[in-house]
């Protein structure tokens, strides 16, 4: 195994185990935090494959942005702390599910592209900026109108209503 | 050098994991938090094979998947806190207003 190797098998172990307390831990709080460790792994192996703007966007929405929007909303929300509160009934079958469908994948994965290796090659910011305003400008502008409408949409949706 | 499959088992076992919190978390937050889970095993795919192949196309679509992302968990925590509001319980299996 190369250096590069070793380093994204330390991280993809961490973010696998991170990942499953976060599905699986009995206090909310503790999810979310789980989850800033799942994130922050998954930021490392981006830049460990060379997408070094993919890797900082990730640490600037994802652990900036999403898991302090989530923390608030824990905080609005009353949760009850517990595997019978926070867990339902089907725990069971939905390990089943989770398991065979990692099961699968595994065994597709590996008989697909078992033998095939990524030469990195890191991605210079200029060639994505390129790229994302010249052959990419209209889904750009595309996703752009959806995320003021998903900002208009969310405070509609959260604001109280007059008189009330 | 990696192996092209140490990224897509890191990116399966993120999406299991994300099935499993889907189908048996109860509270709304927890599920919206599997889902997140979910598309970064997506990006982490699309970035694996962006790099296998030496085309941006994967990267861009990241970058699009977060965006939407965002949007996503700014609308599904608006609609937790407006039931929570409404009802006292962001219990996904209370919330059964439209089940017949």
């Amino acid at each position: 195994m190369t250096a590069q190797e070793w380093a994204f098998a330390i991280v993809g172990v961490l973010g696998s185990v991170a990942a499953i307390r976060l599905v699986t831990s009995k206090n909310v709080v503790h999810a979310a935090l789980w989850l800033v460790v799942t994130l922050a792994t998954v930021a490392a192996a981006y830049l460990i494959l060379g997408a070094e703007f993919v890797g900082w966007v990730q640490v600037l929405i994802y652990v900036g942005a999403i898991v302090v929007l989530l923390l608030f909303a824990l905080m609005l929300t009353k949760a009850p702390i517990g595997r019978e509160a926070l867990d339902n009934q089907q725990r069971g079958l939905a390990a089943i599910v989770g398991l065979g469908v990692l099961v699968g994948l595994i065994f597709l994965l590996q008989g697909a592209f078992g033998g095939k290796r990524i030469h990195t090659v890191p991605t210079v910011m200029k060639q994505v900026g390129t790229a994302l305003f010249r052959d990419y400008v209209l889904p750009f502008e595309v996703v752009s109108v959806l995320l003021l409408a998903a900002l208009v949409g969310a405070i509609v949706l959260a604001r109280k209503d007059e008189g009330e | 050098m990696i192996r092209l499959v140490f990224p897509l088992f890191f990116a399966a076992i993120l999406f299991s994991a994300g099935i499993y919190g889907v189908l048996a978390r109860r509270n709304a937050v927890l599920v919206l938090m599997s889902i997140e889970l979910m598309l970064n095993a997506v990006n982490v795919n699309l970035v694996a094979f962006s790099q296998y192949l030496h085309q941006l196309t994967g990267q861009i679509f990241a970058l699009f998947v977060i965006t939407v992302a965002a949007g996503e968990i700014g609308i599904g925590l608006a609609i937790v806190i407006l039931i929570y509001r409404n009802r006292e319980t962001i219990d996904v299996d209370e919330v059964d207003l439209l089940k017949w």
